[in-house]
């Protein structure tokens, strides 16, 4: 086997100093009954390099990679182009077979790298301290509801009818063993700004309510000020959550720390992650400093050596499960450590110059795709705005012409139906995304596609 | 063996002074200082180029591209970005940042990690190069059924074998880590005792011994959480939970193997006890690597199980995650599990399990607990792992890792303190205290002492059941020279504690830094670099 260094010499000698005869005797403490003689049955024997790697391929043949099909989707998850540097500088050994730094003398590499993707997600989203990641947006998002209980000592959350419906169903499922009340809507088609149900949010907020959560653009793309909404929250002592599920965007548009937010959670995927079927990803979680020590999840902070010399370490860890147990802000441990890395490498490449053009482009492109998309009989855009996704109606179920189109290897977005329950127009609703990596053969190959399935 | 075969000693560039001189740079060799990001990029510089926006957007757009108001005809809704101050880096002054900052980590392709319960083995690289497939690396969670029928067959397959390894009845792959799996396995544990309508039952019973995860996973799903006390000989004290059963008790979290290396022979028998009084058993699998191709939990009467795809299947621990907790669950369980979930149909063909038509496939479900399916990226590593070792490999890899735990425990019993070490053999980790050190010396200074040996150490004051504990888990991958070494290094470092050398004191003397004022980093937090006028310069 050969990933097993063990010799039958070595295993003799080891099992002569130990003072048994076998390998078996170790388990004597299994009782016999649940003690297996041989293999696991029924399951297949060892296999060679070169046959899993056939093996593995075989299944990935059957998949449609975005990069072999004219490409739309989005909803949560966008396709960007990931440098190459940043895979091979994920895959250094230092990084990649490295534990949780709990060793910060030998750990500096991990540490300083987390210390500077706090601050890089801080910036980013207009907040003051970002921690180490969370497993995803969708949990940070939960977690965001969880930290705002604690520190209002309320259990309402009224949740935008633009969040994410997986988010909101991720949330749906916590609060039922939690206790927390969620207030929640289906959105709606409305023309020129869909999902978009401020005027609820607006007047539901009361001094029962712990937090008000938005996610900017929503889930159809639209995007709102919510300086008004945050007033408004604060004015009942309640907290501003604003989800960001495309970070690229906030390279364009304006960032909700400096719409007021009290906690911004995301999903970090688009920044160096890729799409890999919805997971690892990467959670983002960031608030103000006034709150941090209500945050959830691992923390690196500055300090020094016994020589003076700058270092970093977890810190703040009496928040944390393996120190206050079962008065602890979150059960998380092993949060996304290595889609940080990513995340970082990528984001110090692009820079703010580069975050800007890549933003600038992901923009244009949208806004020209929208406009072609429109002109198309049965085709109509719903969205004034967006950033680099828009909400079509089209004359037909949309459902059944994602996958029409996907039999043409044309990937055309995300279907309504496939998210929500049909009503209010929904059923004929498609969410395009449009990125960098979209060229204007694809979107053309899109809009006879369009044609040619609503004729 | 020569521990050291060149003869070459830490002592030797103190003992001639040439080690105190300072150098200009403050680097020593290969041993290189970095500044931080916000001190050598800027906000101008950058390591992508894009091409210019498609003219289809319009005319009238500015010079530069420092304000998102210079795009002509945005639809941005007047909502621009203003300064975001994120300095960037060219190509190769990137690579440069994180490869010298990858020299200041330790890791497993270095050496032994003898991180107790968290099984640092060897990363397959066949896993990193299947993960990279674009079939698998660039495909969309909501793409069709009809274009992902490889993904769903590779968590369908890698469902088939935790089920078949573990004797248990499904699988629940949505969990993104080990204490998500907890969550998932207590979620479907609460659904079950809310369907059969007893909401009363709102107690959860967890050993002294247990990880921390257990009791904030409990709390986080809305339980209250009692210890049980452990045995002398560390293992759960099977009268005192039976005490404790009632009508209140909504199961038990119990890891086994447990934390102190030792397998939990009355598990069976704390099973019936759990379902005689109407409550269910969650097993935290943490320390699956002992017994997997072994023994399985289903044989056990576990009711549920997480399997750290990270730990036992080896996909990377990245510097602290991703992982990845499928859980395992019994017929009374598996009907509350989350969605989504992929189902085979007939005629071969996967479909996938949403809310859409969860009413009518999978009524019983406590809901979603993350957005999408998973850890794929874990699920394509540890399919791969598994399909390499088989069920011959896989009942080696437990075999070779009890085998290096109980080496390391008999070979060192004689210089550490083993609490458990009359309790017969240990699993695949062994346990050491700090008793008979010198006063005044502790487990964090032999963990320290060690680094300098070039090593890391192993967990350290966990579990909490034993004073100043050392929990060694060596894994299957390591050779026995590997482990002769590391052996030898921990004796050294013992007999200099038990000596009262000073000296380790102040270990590590030759790590990249020395010991770290913690405390000051907790009084005055400094969380992120704040940004400083001058830093665009």
């Amino acid at each position: 086997m050969r990933y097993l260094p063990l010799s039958d010499d070595d295993r003799r000698a080891m099992l002569d100093a130990i003072g048994v005869a076998s390998v078996d005797d170790l388990f004597v403490d299994v009782p016999a009954a649940a003690r297996l003689s041989g293999p696991v049955p029924d399951l297949p024997m060892h296999m060679s390099e070169m046959a899993v790697e056939r093996h593995m391929g075989a299944l990935a043949r059957r998949n449609v990679a975005a990069g072999d099909a004219a490409f739309f989707i989005g909803a949560g998850a966008y396709r960007h182009h990931v440098p190459s540097s940043v895979d091979h500088l994920i895959q250094r050994g230092e990084f990649l077979t490295a534990y949780t730094p709990y060793q910060p003398e030998i750990a500096q590499g991990t540490l300083q790298v987390l210390f500077e993707f706090q601050t890089q997600v801080a910036r980013l989203f207009g907040c003051d301290v970002a921690n180490a990641s969370m497993y995803d947006g969708s949990t940070a998002c939960w977690e965001a509801i969880g930290m705002a209980r604690r520190i209002t000592r309320r259990t309402k959350a009224i949740l935008s009818a633009g969040l994410h419906p997986h988010y909101v169903s991720v949330c749906q499922t916590m609060a039922k063993f939690t206790g927390d009340t969620l207030d929640t809507a289906l959105p709606t088609l409305e023309k020129g700004k869909p999902g978009d149900d401020m005027a609820r949010l607006l007047s539901s907020i009361d001094d029962q309510t712990s937090c008000v959560v938005v996610q900017n653009p929503n889930i159809m793309g639209h995007i709102a000020d919510l300086s008004e909404l945050a007033e408004a929250c604060h004015a009942k002592g309640a907290l501003l959550i604003v989800v960001v599920t495309e970070p690229v965007s906030l390279g364009a548009v304006k960032s909700p720390g400096e719409m007021g937010a009290d906690i911004v959670v995301g999903e970090g995927q688009s920044i160096g992650v890729g799409l890999q079927f919805g997971g690892p990803y990467l959670g983002l979680f960031a608030t103000r400093d006034k709150y941090v020590r209500q945050m959830p999840g691992r923390l690196c902070g500055q300090t020094v050596d016994a020589d003076g010399k700058r270092g970093f370490v977890l810190t703040l860890s009496t928040r944390e499960q393996h120190i206050r147990r079962e008065k602890a802000t979150s059960n998380i441990c092993t949060n996304s450590g290595l889609c940080a890395l990513a995340f970082s490498i990528h984001m110090t490449l692009l820079g703010e110059k580069g975050l800007r053009e890549l933003a600038a482009l992901n923009h244009a492109k949208a806004v020209a795709a929208a406009e072609l998309l429109s002109k198309i009989p049965g085709v109509e855009l719903m969205n004034d705005t967006f950033f680099n996704e828009f909400t079509l109606k089209l004359s037909r179920r949309s459902r059944s012409l994602v996958r029409d189109l996907a039999d043409k290897n044309v990937l055309a977005g995300v279907a309504l139906g496939r998210l929500y329950k049909d009503g209010d127009g929904r059923e004929n609703g498609l969410i395009v995304a449009v990125t960098e990596t979209t060229t204007e053969e694809h979107v053309e190959t899109l809009a006879s596609a369009l044609r040619e399935a609503l004729a | 063996m020569t521990i050291n075969q060149s003869g070459w000693r830490p002592e030797a560039p103190l003992a001639n002074g040439a080690g105190d001189q300072p150098t200009f740079t403050g680097n020593r060799a290969l041993m290189l200082e970095e500044p931080l990001l916000f001190e050598i990029g800027s906000t101008d510089r950058t390591g992508v180029d894009f091409e210019t926006p498609s003219p289809l957007v319009g005319e009238g757009r500015g010079e530069g591209t420092r304000g998102a108001a210079e795009l002509p005809k945005n639809r941005l809704g007047g909502l621009e970005r203003g300064a975001i101050n994120l300095p960037g880096l060219s190509e190769p002054e990137t690579v440069r940042h994180y490869t010298r900052l990858s020299r200041q980590n330790y890791a497993i392709d270095l050496g032994v990690f003898p991180l107790g319960s968290c099984t640092m083995k060897h990363n397959p690289r066949l896993n990193e190069r299947v993960a990279r497939m674009p079939g698998f690396a660039d495909v969309h969670p909501l793409q069709p059924i009809s274009t992902i029928q490889g993904a769903l067959g590779v968590i369908h397959q890698l469902a088939i074998w935790l089920i078949k390894l573990t004797g248990m009845y499904g699988v629940a792959m949505a969990p993104k880590a080990g204490a998500h799996g907890e969550l998932c396995g207590i979620l479907c544990i609460r659904a079950a005792l809310d369907a059969r309508g007893e909401t009363n039952r709102r107690v959860l019973l967890v050993p002294e011994s247990a990880h921390g995860t257990n009791p904030a996973t409990a709390a986080f799903a809305g339980y209250s959480v009692e210890n049980i006390p452990a045995t002398a000989e560390g293992r759960v004290d099977l009268a005192a939970l039976k005490s404790r059963l009632g009508p209140d008790i909504a199961g038990v979290m119990i890891t086994n193997p447990n934390t102190c290396g030792l397998f939990e022979r009355d598990m069976k028998a704390i099973s019936d006890a759990v379902h005689a009084a109407g409550g269910y058993v969650y097993c935290d699998g943490a320390n699956f690597n002992a017994i997997v191709g072994r023994v399985r939990p289903g044989d056990l009467g576990i009711d549920a199980m997480h399997i750290n795809l990270h730990k036992t299947f080896s996909t990377p621990h990245g510097g602290g995650g991703p992982g990845s907790g499928p859980v395992v669950l019994s017929e009374a369980l598996a009907p509350y599990g989350p969605l989504p979930f992929v189902a085979k149909m007939p005629d071969g063909h996967y479909k996938l399990v949403e809310e859409s038509s969860a009413a009518q496939d999978h009524p019983g479900t406590f809901g979603r607990m993350t957005a999408f399916h998973g850890q794929m990226g874990m699920f394509t590593r540890a399919l791969t792992y598994i399909l390499s070792h088989g069920a011959d490999g896989l009942r080696q890899v437990s075999g070779d890792a009890v085998l290096n735990a109980n080496y390391i425990l008999r070979q060192l019993e004689d210089v550490l303190d083993a609490p458990f070490a009359a309790s017969g053999p240990c699993m695949h980790e062994a346990l050491f205290s700090d008793d008979g050190l010198a006063p005044g010396f502790n487990t964090l200074d032999i963990a320290k002492g060690l680094i300098d040996e070039g090593f890391h150490p192993m967990t350290v004051y966990f579990p909490l059941v034993v004073h100043g504990a050392m929990l060694v888990e060596p894994t299957e991958t390591e050779s026995k020279a590997g482990l002769d070494q590391f052996i030898g290094a921990l004796r050294s470092v013992a007999e200099r504690a038990k000596a009262g050398d000073e000296s380790l004191k102040s270990a590590p003397h030759f790590a990249p830094r020395r010991r770290l004022d913690e405390t000051a980093a907790a009084r005055t937090p400094i969380l992120a670099q704040r940004y400083l006028a001058d830093e665009d310069d």
